[in-house]
């Protein structure tokens, strides 16, 4: 018996990687189609699409010059691009840089939608954009609740609840005392205090965390909507807060195209950028930050070098519970004016899926909550401007790109490593 | 620092831990505390560095008495300990796994991490005793000898001036062990004391001043190296004579019982773990692989079981292509004790007599295709039990309730109980104490002298050289040499564990009958 162990194949192949590839390849070119078939039926030849890029409103600042492109040619170029992007895909692949085509491939096709269904009319873009910010911003605050109670181990998802109650509180508060000021501080209590509860429950009880989640959403939905339509439906008065009015930032705001976007909004804006730079700066260049990964992490090991593990996930769930509050504060005293029942619509868990986009962490979460915002922006845009696609479709959208993303992700993406599992001293 | 521990008793519901213990650690000594697993040295060390408090005595430091109410204490009075199971978080880096609980802080609210002062203070450390530290590395990035250099510098870090060591040894390769001993005699010189936990003999022996034994919550004796032998330590440990060498006659080998083509076996991550692996074990023959954990001997005893599917390459058992699935395999009279015997070897939450047909329940005379027949499952049992020595009140009992070397005979007994053709048994003594080794040990040569091919993986050497007739070592998926017990040395093997070729193996290979020349692909 003479054992030749024989050399290795030389490639090692990638099953998983090629599966991919293959996947990716044919959508692009089903996108491709798509474009091409779908997108052209009723253009003509000379119809043009134009995007405006500043706001109808605004008067001052620099003028803007909209965008002008025709309509055809445009679409055509797009399908162009899915088709050989596509092509290239499956026949040898991007390697590690199969991201930033994905990310070219979905902009051309949005892009070519956009260019039909503003053909032969002019469309706000800028409008789209602002909009998207709007609709990203309770996200944002979503995920970054989410990044800081996940950060420390415990998962929260009951974000949707605190959102909500956010909303509530805010606008019966704000109502009440006739203040929006302290509506909002309103609103971060209650998050705190339902964070509390799930603190208590998940921490404390060990409960399985998904579950005492979601008993609070359920909870906070009941009571919000019960209350809504028994006392708020007789008592209007109480659902009346004043807005947060817009603070324009000088110079900022005057910026093309960012300007509008960011620095025209309200206090909600400028206390989420803040919170963002915050976040970011304390978890990665802090002690309090170091001690909070590493609770996340690995508890065992943080509790071995003298940190209590206890005392950090239970703060960290009231902080979250507190950046969620006042995300739900702004439906009501930064947006619409007024409560409605489940207004917040499952904001709270796209936040979550931003927060896991971007990778647990605040910038990526800001970053996954406007391509959210953008695709719930589309959706309302679309159905304002009369495009043949049904509202109900146009509606499906935010949740549509919300599971994409997600199922797109799975496996790839790394979270804490004790996220979900509650400490046993032992 | 000296430390003594006076009368410390610690008891659990229903068990006494700790009993009455007083053990007197001296500056700048090497202190072995050697026992079995469950003797109590874990308790008394988690006692120590106050994750439990003592219901009597008192641990008195440079003569005061002290009291540990957290680790935090215990840190602040200069205890550094190594667990078992590292304490780094994997995706931090060395620096902020070393400063963690300690941070060096800046700016003006103070609380800004300063990671270059953690840093330089940390290859003061590395270069003072020689422990090659990078502190930039990711920790998930570095080898487990590495990992455990870090333990070591992130208690000098916090001014330690007496370490435990909890088993340190139990994750290292022989030429690690070495490393390790020489970064303790250096840290013993510069008058730190360690307290070195481990069960095996002969570790305590090479490196400790003094020796501790505990068995059962107690202590049984102090000694030193000098006095004490292998044998006498061993009965100190388990209170009776121990055999410590199995006794077995020359392999007589026969047909090829196992034969194993070119497999290739991808982990759950899709890296390739065992990479174009040929191997053959015969009828009546042990064949040891050896190998530091992690070099694919998982996986290959996955793919050969049943447990995963190779992404390429043959197995065929008895001469016969099988279908690589797990009952296809048990029928095909193969025998397999797993690796991690709660996860994979049993059902816990199930009794004895329910976890002992676990194989076999579907057939006469368990069962008449429809439904179960509790009374013949039980007799099997009942007899099982008695053969194999399982202390248990009853065959009713939940395997869960068992200790571990009872659970490894339960598994032992339903693998071994019926006619098999081959045994693979990966980590059989794993986490077991000596009674139960050389119990188990001696029933796998019996299964060999019966004529039945075995397949051992192991990253004990002392249990490779005690079962081997041809010991496979095993590196980065392949098997890179094959070796005769009776002329390889723990040094030579330990070079090839870690993916040296010795000097002088050419020679060995000649001298050894069995062994032949292996040309690696790499």
């Amino acid at each position: 018996m003479t054992a030749a162990v024989k050399a290795a194949p030389a490639v090692i192949v990638d099953r998983k990687a090629i599966r991919r590839q293959r996947f990716l390849g044919v959508a692009y070119l089903l996108m491709a189609a798509v474009v091409a078939y779908f997108l052209t039926g009723d253009l003509q030849g000379s119809q043009t699409s134009t995007f405006l890029l500043k706001p109808a409103g605004n008067q001052g600042g620099l003028d803007v010059p909209s965008i002008v492109v025709p309509s055809l040619i445009v679409v055509y170029l797009a399908a162009a691009i899915c088709a050989a992007l596509g092509a290239i895909q499956l026949v040898r692949g991007f390697g590690a840089r199969w991201a930033i085509v994905l990310g070219v491939v979905v902009v051309a096709f949005v892009f070519a939608f956009l260019t039909w269904a503003a053909a032969g009319k002019s469309m706000s873009l800028i409008g789209i954009l602002q909009l998207t910010v709007q609709k990203s911003l309770p996200i944002t605050f979503g995920a970054l609740s989410g990044v800081l109670c996940e950060r420390a181990g415990v998962v929260n998802i009951a974000i949707e609840g605190m959102l909500l109650s956010g909303a509530f509180t805010g606008a019966v508060v704000g109502s009440a005392t006739g203040s929006n000021l302290i509506g909002l501080v309103a609103a971060a209590l209650v998050g705190a205090a339902l964070a509390g509860v799930l603190a208590v429950l998940a921490i404390r009880y060990r409960m399985n965390q998904i579950v005492a989640g979601t008993v609070i959403n359920i909870f906070a939905s009941g009571l919000t909507s019960f209350v809504a339509s028994r006392v708020l439906q007789s008592h209007r008065e109480l659902n009346e807060p004043t807005k947060f009015s817009s603070i324009p930032i000088p110079v900022l705001s005057d910026i093309p195209i960012l300007g509008p976007m960011f620095f025209s909004g309200n206090l909600f804006y400028y206390l989420l950028f803040a919170l963002i730079g915050l976040i970011h700066y304390g978890l990665f260049y802090t002690r309090w930050g170091l001690r909070v990964r590493a609770v996340g992490e690995h508890p065992r090991a943080a509790d071995t070098v003298g940190i209590n593990v206890i005392f950090t996930r239970y703060r960290n769930v009231i902080l979250g519970g507190v950046v969620a509050g006042i995300g739900g504060a702004y439906f009501t005293l930064g947006s619409t004016g007024s409560f409605v029942h489940d207004m917040t619509g499952g904001r709270g868990f796209i936040g979550l899926a931003a927060m896991i986009f971007g990778g647990w962490t605040p910038i990526g979460g800001f970053l996954a909550s406007l391509i959210f915002g953008f695709a719930d922006s589309l959706q309302a845009r679309l159905s304002i401007l009369n495009v043949s696609v049904p509202s109900e479709f146009l509606l499906m959208v935010p949740y549509l790109v919300t599971i994409i993303v997600v199922a797109g992700l799975v496996g790839r993406v790394r979270m804490p490593a004790a996220d979900g599992t509650p400490y046993d001293k032992g | 620092m000296r430390l003594e521990l006076r009368g410390i008793t610690k008891r659990f519901p229903g068990v006494i831990a700790n009993r009455d213990i007083n053990i007197t650690v001296e500056p700048g000594e090497i202190h072995a505390l050697l026992g079995e697993n469950g003797a109590g040295k874990t308790t008394l060390m988690n006692v120590l560095f106050g994750l439990y408090q003592p219901d009597e005595g008192e641990i008195l430091i440079d003569g005061e008495p002290v009291t540990f109410h957290d680790p935090g204490d215990a840190i602040a009075a200069g205890i550094g300990m190594v667990h078992q199971h590292f304490m780094l978080v994997p995706v931090f880096t060395v620096t902020e796994n070393v400063m963690l609980g300690v941070e060096s802080v800046r700016g003006p609210l103070g609380q800004q991490l300063d990671r270059p002062a953690a840093r330089k203070r940390i290859v003061e450390i590395s270069d003072a005793h020689n422990l090659h530290v990078d502190p930039d590395a990711l920790v998930e990035d570095l080898p487990v000898g590495v990992r455990q250099r870090v333990e070591i510098i992130k208690t000098l870090y916090r001014h330690s001036n007496l370490l435990v060591l909890d088993e340190p040894t139990a994750v290292l390769t022989p030429q690690e062990d070495e490393e390790l001993f020489e970064i303790m005699r250096s840290l013993q010189a510069s008058g730190t004391a360690i307290v070195f936990i481990t069960h095996k003999l002969n570790e305590a022996m090479e490196i400790a001043d003094r020796i501790t034994v505990l068995r059962a919550g107690q202590v049984v004796g102090t000694t030193t190296p000098t006095e004490a032998t292998l044998e006498s330590l061993a009965e100190m440990m388990v209170g009776r004579h121990v055999a410590l060498v199995v006794d077995k006659e020359p392999a007589t080998a026969g047909e090829v019982v196992l034969d194993i083509e070119d497999l290739v076996v991808q982990d759950d991550r899709g890296h390739v773990t065992v990479d174009g692996l040929d191997l053959q074990v015969r009828a009546g023959e042990i064949v040891a692989i050896a190998g530091v954990q992690g070099n694919g001997q998982t996986e290959l005893v996955e793919a050969v079981t049943g447990m995963r599917r190779p992404a390429a390459g043959r197995v065929r058992i008895g001469g016969q292509l099988v279908k690589l699935e797990p009952r296809a395999i048990l029928e095909a009279g193969v025998a397999h004790v797993p690796e991690d015997r709660l996860e994979e070897g049993c059902v816990p939450a199930f009794s004895i007599a329910e976890n002992l047909v676990l194989n076999t329940y579907y057939r006469e005379p368990f069962s008449n295709g429809l439904q179960l027949d509790r009374e013949a499952i039980q007799q099997a049992a009942t007899g099982l039990v008695r053969d194999f020595d399982v202390r248990t009140p009853s065959v009713f009992n939940p395997v869960a309730n068992l200790s571990g070397g009872n659970q490894q005979k339960v598994i032992v007994a339903r693998e071994f109980s019926r006619p098999i053709s081959l045994l693979i048994a990966a980590q059989p003594t794993r986490g077991l104490d000596v009674g139960s080794i050389e119990y188990i040990h001696r029933r796998i040569v019996a299964k060999r002298d019966e004529g039945a091919a075995v397949l051992i993986v192991s990253t004990e050497l002392d249990e490779v050289f005690a079962l081997a007739d041809r010991i496979a070592v095993m590196y980065q998926g392949k098997i890179v040499d094959i070796l005769d017990p009776e002329v390889a040395t723990p040094q030579q093997l330990g070079l090839l564990m870690g993916g040296s070729r010795p000097v002088g193996i050419v020679e060995a290979e000649a001298a050894g009958e069995r062994t032949h020349v292996v040309t690696s692909g790499g």
